[in-house]
């Protein structure tokens, strides 16, 4: 019997060989897939109880992981969560099961996601040293380039001018690197609610957060656009100047009221709402300063809708550029327009529409020679020990304008502050260039948004804002103007950085 | 099951008159290894779990050795020759086992690894009076039909209106008060051993006669009446307990033990078409076969919500195995008891989990070397009888292991079978420390010198003496 004992040893044999294959296949192959599926609680638990790194502003960190006596080992905090709720984002129990996740938020807690958890290739050795020392793993850190000055100005400047139901958000840039240095949007909200290890709660503050009409999740300064405005014509003067019929020492066309081509009547007509803007040729500081939409309808005009559309692009336009955040909206400039609705794209309205981040890079386009460079928000990661592993090298987004032509706008720009309708922002000892914006929003009922942009110093800059004031119950629709609400604003973002 | 070349060709007879050592102190040896496999798992589960050695350790270590030391001197007084690698393996993998559970007691606020410990005591007490009373398994042949009918009685214990409790979808357990008891791993054994002993007595009958068709010797028509009979009971087990392991278990090693005894390739054709002609019906008729096979086929389909779950164990053993990879998460470190049962039968994935694909593998090895030790044992045995039982328990135990650890690693359908000596449960947990002596007391035969040598083979310094005398 000892030939077929033989063969049912190797069928025998065969049988563990089919086992062993198939666990290690299951266990070394598959692993990894088992593990990153979304259904898979453990890996989820895994990732929810692990110490994160921490999200620094200067020194202090605005979100990190502090230990916990519930089932989960570490709890997130944010330590000044309307501050920095856009920026940072929050972490839970549902980030952590969709890290990949493309439809939800993807802020910092999502898009550093690998550097705070720690499985970012760039800390193996971290891991390993972790591992050999039997210590949990523990994520590195992310700095932010936010200035915790600028970012509180500008929190407190729009707060205070937009009262508490009011939105509106600002940004502020460093137009030689392309650093966010403040980015506020408002409403707010408390990302700690949304980071509760108590998933009920979680549900419920999401929920009453999606549902309000203010929109707090919404980060404005990258999400929302809208129509930019008299703001706009910073790039209309930038594409006039570039076309080569001007420069900034040039008369340009004026007068009271400007008929655009094609069109007749009333709503075909550009005025200036009674701002001072001569008859037929002025000063073009003077229609930069009054704002003249009669001058820069006509001169969009002349330009044309292609070069309009190349200049408004060379800016950052109908693209996105920043990495740190997602989603965001594009801004947009229309293409193929006839010439009525070039008119009103070159101050800012027809289908022109722009987020706060993207005036920001004009106005920093402009003080950086035209340069503008890539925004980031990511400063440098760091290790869990808080040694640099990398930091962001600045990068040059486009060549908007030549110097040239940047020093002529920013000449016009430093009037409108000394001699024109910015004149709000306007520093002591200091020169800086800006400008407003009020838009019509073009619905009926919703008051016009208010716009300002400006950087300073105008010589040296060091730092580019934008403002939007979308919505601002306690003040008057008449009101609301650029300069008015948003100057001061601007005015304290700058002298946070500068000072 | 075809490739036979590979073997080497000294083939059916041993060296006549070799002599086996009897190596009991290697025995010995790899008992202190398979101790401290055993204490130290425990061990690591307490400072996995809780952070500190069991306070127990000692009182816990001291009965594990006190158990294996017994049978230790058992086997060096009434087996002495017999395989020194099985009682060590075998005290290695019960030692995991009670760790793991321990670990699951931990979590689950329960107490069954204290219980599965008295199960383990028992078992190693029959263990030693199987050696000591058995001291020729040929006696066995006297049983051979008490042996059947007990088997079928106690696979229709649990069809009995008040001693039958139906456990998860399977009325395998009868109940005795506060125990419960799988009478069917015990009727396993019992099987092995009507088998053998009916297949050595009518082997030529069925080997002799028959026609041949492509190549292959088909049996007769008339002595197809055994597997024909084998086949319906396993059906009845599949239909009536819905018990789909069991079924295909003695299906199986029924098959095999036929084919090894009448060396014949026919009756595994014949069994292979009957096999699959019951699969398929057993597929076609019944429902909780059908849904085995489409959570085997996608076991995510039947996980989460919008589900019914019934793919729940499965996936959570899948994703349990997955999270362990290579080397595992440490006893503690993982989160095994998210896989309902995890210390019956998915002990594997628990294990996989926290041991990871290493520990897998190294347990594997061990069922191997099981299997292996079995088969040598039959092939060196110097009779039918034993060649036949010690090929059927090494069969029946290596089928248990490929269709439990098949099932929840996803290779076969999921079919509930207990782990052998890793899975909580006594009946099994006994059973199979009885099927360890019976292959004891056969390798002993086998190995043991032949009867008229005796006297001069107590001296193992002589034995190359002994071989030379030849």
């Amino acid at each position: 019997m000892n030939k077929p004992i033989r063969t049912v040893s190797v069928g025998i044999m065969l049988l563990f060989l089919a086992l062993m294959l198939n666990v290690t296949y299951l266990q070394y192959w598959r692993a990894d897939s088992l593990d990153s599926d979304p259904e898979n609680r453990r890996a989820v638990d895994a990732t929810f109880s692990q110490e994160r790194g921490a999200v620094l502003v200067g020194r202090q960190a605005v979100a990190e992981s502090v230990p916990s006596d519930d089932r989960y080992e570490f709890q997130r905090t944010y330590a000044k969560p309307l501050l920095y709720a856009h920026a940072t984002g929050w972490f839970n129990y549902y980030n952590a099961q969709s890290s990949d996740c493309t439809t939800c938020q993807q802020w910092i807690e999502q898009t550093q996601n690998d550097i705070l958890s720690g499985d970012d290739d760039r800390l193996f050795v971290t891991r390993l040293v972790d591992l050999l020392s039997n210590q949990g793993q523990k994520g590195g850190n992310v700095q932010l380039t936010l200035d915790p000055e600028a970012q509180q100005a500008a929190f407190d400047g729009l707060r205070q001018t937009i009262g508490p139901d009011g939105q509106g958000s600002v940004v502020a840039l460093d137009p030689r690197t392309g650093k966010v240095l403040a980015m506020v949007s408002l409403p707010s909200f408390d990302p700690n609610r949304l980071a509760s290890h108590d998933l009920s709660e979680v549900n419920a503050a999401y929920e009453q957060l999606d549902a309000d009409e203010d929109d707090p999740l919404n980060n404005r300064a990258i999400q929302t656009t809208l129509p930019p405005g008299s703001t706009f014509k910073i790039v209309t003067a930038a594409a006039a100047i570039e076309s080569g019929e001007y420069t900034a020492a040039d008369q340009v066309p004026g007068g009271a009221t400007y008929q655009l081509p094609l069109t007749s009547g009333e709503t075909g007509l550009i005025d200036n709402e009674g701002r001072s803007c001569g008859t037929s040729l002025i000063p073009f500081a003077q229609a930069m300063e009054q704002s003249c939409n009669t001058t820069f309808a006509r001169l969009a005009v002349e330009v044309g809708a292609d070069a309009m559309r190349d200049q408004a692009e060379a800016f950052g336009f109908n693209e996105e550029y920043f990495d740190d955040l997602q989603p965001q909206a594009e801004s947009v400039f229309p293409t193929d327009m006839n010439e009525p609705e070039t008119g009103q794209s070159g101050i800012g309205q027809f289908e022109v529409r722009a987020t706060p981040l993207q005036m920001a890079m004009v106005a920093a386009g402009i003080a950086n020679d035209g340069k503008v460079m890539r925004p980031y928000l990511v400063d440098e990661v760091q290790s869990p020990e808080f040694e640099r592993i990398e930091a962001t090298e600045p990068e040059l987004l486009s060549e908007a304008v030549s110097e040239s032509t940047a020093n002529q706008v920013t000449e016009l720009m430093v009037s409108t502050v000394d001699n024109g309708t910015a004149s709000p922002a306007a520093i002591d000892g200091i020169s800086v260039a800006g400008k407003t914006g009020t838009a019509q929003s073009g619905i009926d009922d919703v008051p016009p948004y208010a716009w300002f942009t400006s950087f300073a110093p105008a010589d040296d800059p060091q730092v580019a804002v934008a403002i939007v004031i979308q919505k601002a119950p306690g003040i008057d629709r008449g009101e609301i103007a650029g300069g008015l609400l948003g100057g001061p604003i601007a005015k304290a973002v700058m002298e946070a950085v500068i000072r | 099951m075809a490739a036979r070349t590979a073997l080497p060709a000294q083939g059916a007879n041993p060296i006549i008159g070799f002599v086996h050592r009897r190596r009991r102190g290697a025995e010995l040896f790899l008992l202190v290894l398979a101790l401290a496999v055993g204490i130290g798992a425990y061990a690591a589960v307490g400072i996995g779990v809780q952070g500190r050695v069991p306070a127990d350790i000692v009182g816990y270590g001291g009965w594990l050795t006190a158990l294996v030391v017994a049978a230790h001197v058992v086997v060096r007084i009434v087996a002495p020759y017999a395989d020194p690698v099985l009682l060590p393996v075998v005290a290695a993998l019960n030692g995991l086992g009670l760790a793991f559970i321990h670990r699951v007691d931990l979590v689950d606020g329960t107490d069954l690894a204290r219980n599965q410990l008295i199960w383990m005591t028992l078992g190693a007490v029959l263990f030693m009076v199987t050696l000591v009373v058995l001291r020729d398994h040929r006696v066995l042949t006297r049983f051979t039909y008490t042996a059947g009918l007990s088997a079928i009685v106690l696979l229709l214990l649990p069809m009995m209106p008040v001693l039958g409790t139906e456990i998860r979808g399977a009325r395998i357990w009868i109940s005795l008060g506060p125990f419960s008891f799988q009478p069917g791993e015990v009727a396993k054994v019992l099987l092995v051993i009507a088998f053998a002993g009916y297949l050595v007595l009518h082997r030529d009958a069925l080997a002799l006669a028959g026609r041949r068709v492509l190549f292959v010797d088909l049996p007769r028509g008339r002595d197809l009446g055994p597997i024909l009979g084998m086949w319906l009971v396993s059906l009845g087990i599949l239909v009536f307990q819905k018990d789909l392991g069991s079924s295909l278990l003695f299906f199986g090693l029924f098959l095999v033990m036929l084919y090894v005894s009448t060396e014949r390739p026919g009756w595994l054709v014949v069994g292979g078409a009957l096999f699959l002609g019951g699969a398929l019906t057993a597929w076609r008729l019944f429902g909780h076969v059908q849904t085995r096979v489409s959570v085997w086929l996608d076991p995510f389909a039947y996980y989460g919500e919008g589900t019914n779950d019934t793919g729940f164990q499965n996936v959570e053993g899948l994703f349990g195995m997955a999270w362990g990879g290579l080397l595992g998460r440490g006893f503690g470190g993982g989160d095994p008891t998210r896989i309902p049962i995890v210390e019956s039968d998915f002990i594997i994935a628990g294990l996989g989990e926290e041991l990871g694909l290493t520990g897998v593998i190294a347990i594997l090895l061990l069922y191997g070397l099981i299997v292996e030790r079995a088969l040598r044992a039959a092939i060196i045995s110097r009779d039918g009888f034993g060649k036949l039982l010690a090929t059927g328990l090494g069969s029946v135990f290596a089928l248990q292991v490929f269709v439990v650890i098949g099932g929840v690693t996803g290779l076969i359908p999921l079919t509930g079978l207990t782990t052998p000596f890793l899975s909580q449960g006594g009946s099994s947990l006994v059973a199979n420390w009885v099927v360890i002596a019976l292959l004891l007391r056969i390798s002993d035969l086998a190995r043991s010198p032949v009867p008229d040598l005796t006297a001069d083979a107590e001296d193992d310094a002589d034995e190359s003496t002994q071989v030379i005398k030849l």
